[in-house]
Parts: structure tokens; sequence; C-alpha cells
């Protein structure tokens, strides 16, 4: 009894360190007042209306989203192929190769921006938005390959050996058997590359241009006190899309899930 | 005899230093019901793929219908699989399955529903076809596994220990279906398989495999009558190995002395193996009879005790020790009517004849 009251409050405990600041955003940004602290004044729309008229950080949300997207894709494409290779053939140099591909995982992120950009500008290429991309590639390719990795496992060896048996090349087999037996694997890493280079700040910082991610332009509005209610209006509208995309991401996983049978427990949610 | 379908001559395979198949050659005959038969780890499942065209062979030659398969790819071989695990495309419903093969070879959609259809039919699955693969039983999946190859209509189709992953009866069942589609649709069928009784049940010939090399190529009754030595003799069905001395050999048999039965006369071709010091007499559980105090004595005869008696209802297998011989001696009897079971302890007579023994 007393040690189920204690796990109890430890549980409770967690639960308001984890959400309690992730709360917040919503409850200041609907708070009638430019001051971010209680007592709470009145509700209101405005910092949301604030939002819509700020045409640098519809700017740099577009630039967020568009480098979130290309280096979810290009990270997963680059993924699969050596997640896939890492998992059916054993090749000389496998491990050795494998594990250098999971440092960026490790490495400081600051290094990483570091070394990159002293590369890029080396190379007498121009920072830019491309440059952004590069670098999000190469951190979530780790992750990407750690995901994908157990998809392409999980796959039993002998489907992709039927399908070339009953006459398929094997190509075919790839587009008819394989992808579509680790699409739950592919969209994970998606969302997760996503993620990850959605609220990515350091390396975006390094090896931004002119144009700023979402991150870099949120960093730069803090210098401005009065900004700060229309930033939490900013975090309330993200947390919502955050959940929503993860709700949709799970449904698909278990849509998928069930069509082959697989357990469908497990996942986000 | 018609010509062999496939011919395997001298195939070498190594795994770098490891040696999986050495010198192996046979010839498959056309329509056979053939067997790769052998314990875990004999090469039996690897020459089996070799001859799917998963594994490369590093010398030697597999010959199917009259081609030379060196360099053929397994998707342009004359030959299908079913796979251990079915490997049943879990995405796709039962339709869509056996169709799989028949889109890849670029069959017209209208052909296609009829040959899926017909061949559904005849592994009895008819009306299965919208399920989804997932949700069948382990019967239901092999039979989805076998029109999934049949439908093609292969020269050769493999079996890569099909019945392994089902419960005893089912088991029972899939063999004497596979026994009958086979003679229905006439293709050749090569199984892999490490049980000996499934091999003996639905073989025309078995291939009996130890260490990456055929021990011996024989029907199934021969095989049992017949092993060519002491490891095939062991491994299929049961056998009793008893010490034993030659005393002279004579223009037609032995004259041995075998421990506890005592003398023997043994043809000569009852050693395929020859003479050495380390030959036992051997002899199957049913060659041997316990004796009923009723019955009359036979040519050979000894005094025995029962030690123990398992009873499984058509037969009863008895361990039973006999002066002179230090481990007990198997011997099964068929419970015919009014037979009695004997008790453990009970003092009996066991009985043979000299054409049952072997020497190996």
């Amino acid at each position: 009894m007393k040690s189920s009251l204690w796990l109890k409050t430890y549980i409770v405990i967690f639960m308001v360190f984890l959400y309690a600041p992730a709360i917040l955003l919503p409850v200041f940004a609907f708070n009638n007042s430019s001051i971010v602290s209680f007592p709470l004044k009145g509700f209101t729309t405005d910092w949301f209306i604030v939002l819509a008229e700020t045409e640098a950080l519809h700017t740099s949300a577009k630039n967020s989203l568009m480098i979130a997207v290309v280096s979810a894709v290009l990270a997963t494409f680059f993924g699969t192929l050596a997640a896939r290779a890492s998992a059916r053939y054993n090749f000389k140099g496998r491990k050795p190769i494998m594990g250098f591909i999971m440092v960026p995982m490790v490495l400081p992120e600051i290094i990483i921006g570091v070394s990159l950009l002293v590369v890029i500008l080396q190379l007498g290429l121009d920072l830019s938005l491309w440059t952004i991309v590069l670098g999000h590639t190469l951190i979530c390719i780790p992750f990407c390959v750690a995901i994908l990795n157990s998809a392409f496992l999980a796959l039993d060896n002998s489907l992709e050996e039927a399908s070339f048996d009953l006459g398929q090349t094997k190509l075919n087999t790839f587009w008819l058997v394989t992808l579509p037996l680790v699409m739950p694997g592919i969209v994970s890493s998606l969302l997760i590359s996503f993620t990850i280079s959605l609220d990515e700040f350091i390396i975006a910082f390094f090896l931004a241009g002119t144009e700023p991610t979402l991150p870099v332009y949120i960093w730069g509005q803090l210098r401005f006190p009065q900004k700060l209610p229309s930033l939490m209006a900013l975090g309330t509208i993200l947390l919502v899309l955050s959940i929503v995309l993860l709700i949709i991401a799970d449904y698909f996983r278990r849509r998928s899930a069930q069509k082959t049978g697989a357990n469908t427990s497990g996942g986000f949610i | 005899m018609t010509d062999p379908i496939i011919h395997l001559s001298g195939i070498n395979k190594f795994y770098g230093d490891f040696q999986a198949l050495y010198d192996v050659t046979a010839n498959i005959q056309t329509g056979e019901f053939f067997s790769l038969l052998g314990p875990s780890g004999c090469g039996k499942t690897t020459l089996l793929r070799t001859i799917a065209g998963f594994e490369e062979i590093n010398t030697g030659t597999i010959i199917i219908a009259g081609q030379s398969m060196d360099g053929v790819p397994a998707n342009r071989r004359p030959t299908n699989m079913v796979f251990q695990s079915y490997a049943i495309f879990p995405h796709m419903t039962v339709a869509e399955n056996v169709a799989y093969g028949l889109k890849a070879r670029k069959t017209p959609r209208s052909e296609i529903g009829y040959l899926v259809a017909e061949t559904l039919k005849m592994v009895g699955l008819e009306g299965f076809g919208d399920r989804a693969s997932h949700a069948l039983s382990g019967g239901q999946r092999q039979r989805v596994a076998l029109a999934r190859a049949l439908v093609l209509k292969p020269k050769v189709l493999l079996l890569d220990e099909p019945l392994s992953a089902l419960d005893k009866k089912m088991r029972e069942q899939m063999q004497s279906e596979l026994r009958h589609l086979q003679r229905a649709v006439g293709i050749t069928f090569i199984l892999v398989t490490h049980d000996q009784e499934e091999a003996l049940t639905m073989s025309d010939r078995i291939a009996v495999m130890f260490n990456g090399r055929i021990a011996q190529l024989a029907s199934p009754q021969e095989l049992y009558r017949r092993p060519i030595n002491r490891q095939v003799a062991d491994f299929i069905g049961v056998m009793n190995f008893l010490d034993m001395k030659i005393e002279s050999k004579l223009e037609a048999c032995y004259s041995i002395e075998i421990a506890g039965l005592g003398k023997a006369m043994v043809p000569l071709d009852q050693a395929p193996a020859g003479i050495s010091a380390n030959t036992k007499a051997s002899i199957r559980p049913e060659m041997l009879t316990l004796l009923y105090d009723d019955q009359i004595a036979i040519e050979n005869e000894v005094a025995a005790s029962v030690i123990d008696a398992y009873y499984v209802g058509d037969m009863t297998y008895y361990e039973v020790m006999i002066e002179g011989i230090k481990k007990p001696v198997e011997i099964s009897m068929r419970n015919t009517a009014g037979r009695a079971v004997l008790e453990r302890g009970a003092a009996t007579r066991v009985g043979w004849g000299n054409e049952s023994i072997l020497l190996l």
C-alpha cells in the first residue's frame, strides 16, 4: 500500500514536470496581457491575429516546412538504402560502415554545425536553405537507419525469395513486396526526420544565409519582450499541429499493421 | 525409364571454409516424388536451394529439363518453391498471392482469374480468394503456398520442410493430400524433410544425406530393408545392433555367432558395407517376435524377460532383456485380436529368422 502511494506520487510529479510547461503555452496565448506572468488578466485571441499579420513569421515557417519535408524525404531515402543493405547482405566492413553512419546521432550538433559551415565556406558555396537541408539530412539519417533497419530485419527473408522464385525481377520484388511491408517503418522514419528537422536550431542557425527557419526566427524575436505572448500563440499552434500529426501517423501505422495481421500494439499512442 | 528431369553431377558447395555439399550426383526422374532426407545441417536444404537457384554452386552441373542452369537466376528457372515459412505475402489476399507469378509472367488478366480459381479449387480452397492471407490457419497457408507455385505449372516443385510447422493430425492429412496432388498434376516434387516417416510414406525415391553427401539413394522399401550402412540404418526407423563374431565365411553365407542369440547363417549380400571388426548384427524390432506360450518353437529362439512395454493402441513396443546382451532389445508387436500385452517382468521367448539379419 505504502509503496503504491509513493509510486502514484512519483507518477504525478513526473507528468507535471513533463507537461506543465507545454500547458502554459495555450494558457498565456489566450491571456489578455503583454506580460507573461500570473495572475491572468482576461481572454483574448489578439495574439493569434498578430501572428497572422507578421510576414516574416510566415516566410520562416514556410522555410522550415520546406526544409523539414525535403530533409525527411532525403534522409529516409538514403536510410532505406543503407538499412536494406545492412539487413540483407553480409558484406565486408558492414559493421564499421553502419557504425560510422550512426555517429552523427551522438555527435554534438554544434560540432556538426561548425564543421559543416567550415566545409561549405571552403567549397565556396553560398549559405542558403539548401545548406540547412544538407545539415538536417545528415543528422536525420542515423535515426532513419535505426528505424528502417529494424523494419527490414523484421521482414521474412523468404518473402523476397518467393517473389523472385515466382518469376518477378529483383527490382519489382522491391516495389511489390519489400516496400509495402516496410511502409510503416518508412512512415515512422519520415515523421521522425520531419520533427527533428522542424525544431532543429543549432545547425539551422549556423548554416542559414539570409533566410531564417522558424526556430531561428523565434530565437530572434525573444529579444523583444512584447513579442512573447504572440510566440506563446505560435507555440500553441505548433503543439496542436504536432498532436494532430502524431494521431494521423499512428492511424496509418495501425491500419497497415491490421492489413498484414501484425501486432497493433506499440507505436506512439 | 524416362529421361531424368533433373540431372545433378559433381556438385560441390562451399561457404567460406565450410563445405556444405560434397560431390553430389543424382538423377531425378520425370514425375517422381523425390525426397531429400537427413538430419539438420546435412546439406539437404542447401541442395534444394541450389536447384532453385538461390545458392550458387562452386563446381558441378545442374541440368533441368535438358537445360543447363549455369548462370540462370531463380526467376528464370522452371522450378517453383514452397517455403518452410510458406512466405505468403501478408499484404495481399489469397487470390492476389496465387496470381502473383502469373502477373509476373504477364498472363492476360482474363486468364488469371480462371487459373487462380481453378488452382484454389485443386488445393481445396475454393471460395477463399478474397480472404486476407494473414487470417489463414497453418494448413490453409500451406495450401495457398502450394497453389501459388502450382498455378505456374513448373517442371519441378521444390518443397522445403513444408509440413514441419503443422500439428500431427494436420501433417498426416497434408501428407496424403500432397501425394494425391502430386499424382494428379504429374509434376516432379522434390521434398526436403528431416522426418523419416514422412519421407517413407510420401516418396517414390529418397536420397538420405549426411554431412553434405548422399549416403544412399533408393526407394523407401529398399532404404528400410536394405540400408547401405549403419548410419542410414540408424536414421531410418529403429534398429537393434547386436555384438557378433564371424565364425567362418562360406560360399554363399557367413556363419556368425551373435551375442545372446547364438549361431546364425547370413547370406553374403546381407552385408552391404563389408565386414570389419566393428560390424554388428542388425535386426529391426518387427523382425523379432515374442513367442506366446501356445506358439510352437520356430527355427531360432531364446528366453527373454520384458523390461518395459509401451502400448500405443495398434502396436506394443517392448524392451526385453536377453541374457548375453548388455542393452535391452527393442521388439514391436502388432496387437492382433486376443493377443495379451505382456506385463513388465514377464518371462517370454524371442524368435527370429536369419533372413532378417543384416551385417552393418
